[in-house]
């Protein structure tokens, strides 16, 4: 069993067959960002600043997302800090501890190391991990399907 | 696909246990003495104590907050209590980290087809 220390972040390692400045800017164009993403967001990204959208996934229309931009180092950096499912849109979810994600780019010749890390999921107050869970295992396996359909029809 | 149904299936006693869990886990001294037991041998608070710069009622306290989190097990062994690790509720938090990190795999699948085939 790994320690549980490991147990408060997630990391992704990806390589995308395409320039860092591609990449760059499918992550921080928040156009870009909103087709693959699937959120419809109201501005661009900028450091310090609170970004809102409307998911564009289809049933899942009413979530809204929320991200506060953190920093942005051109081709190397670009990190938010977010509430993962916060799936009331009655609720006011801005004054509770959120999570962190990170995307860090790496060249490597002509392809781009794309790591990706969310942290913070112990400092979540407990009623948000309830939520978190059931969003997770009732709704996300459809989400997926949807996703799926989804990127079908546009290709 | 087997055991996102087994998941589901689990999911109102996870939703039970999962609260304390992860709080009960945000805290460094709690971490290591997690850590100290992860091998599954049962430890007695002098021994956890010894590797530690807190005082052995401060240890018994964490070890207290552990125990309501269903993380560990005491039982008393003649004059000592023995803490031992239960790994379920690890487990559980593991397996919801797993789901997250698949929506990454999907979010990250889907960035790399736009940013190599949509150009």
């Amino acid at each position: 069993m790994k320690l549980p220390i490991e147990s408060d972040r997630i990391e992704k390692h990806i390589e995308l067959k395409a320039p860092l400045a591609r990449v760059w800017r499918a992550l921080t164009d928040h156009r870009e960002f909103g087709k693959w993403f699937g959120v419809n967001l109201e501005g661009p990204f900028v450091p310090g600043q609170t970004n809102r959208g409307q998911i564009t996934i289809p049933g899942y229309e009413h979530i809204k997302m929320e991200v506060i931009v953190q920093k942005m180092e051109p081709e190397r950096l670009f990190s938010f800090t977010w509430h993962p499912y916060a799936i009331d849109p009655k609720k006011d979810y801005s004054r509770e501890p959120s999570t962190l994600v990170e995307f860090r780019l790496e060249a490597k010749g002509a392809s781009t190391l794309l790591t990706v890390t969310e942290s913070g999921f112990a400092k979540l107050p407990a009623e948000r991990r309830l939520e978190a869970f059931r969003m997770n295992d009732d709704g996300w396996s459809e989400q997926i399907k949807s996703i799926e359909e989804h990127v079908a029809e546009k290709s | 696909m087997s055991r996102k149904r087994a998941s589901a299936v689990a999911a109102p006693r996870l939703l039970r246990r999962y609260v304390p869990v992860f709080a009960a886990l945000s805290d460094e001294t709690r971490l290591s003495l997690v850590a100290q037991l992860i091998d599954g041998r049962p430890r007695s608070i002098s021994q956890l104590t010894e590797d530690s710069r807190m005082t052995r009622q401060a240890i018994t306290k964490h070890l207290r907050v552990l125990e309501s989190a269903g993380l560990v097990r005491g039982e008393t062994a003649g004059r000592e209590c023995l803490f031992e690790l239960e790994p379920e509720p690890l487990e559980e938090i593991r397996d919801y980290l797993d789901l997250v990190s698949k929506q990454w795999d999907k979010s990250l699948a889907r960035l790399k087809k736009f940013v190599e085939i949509e150009g």
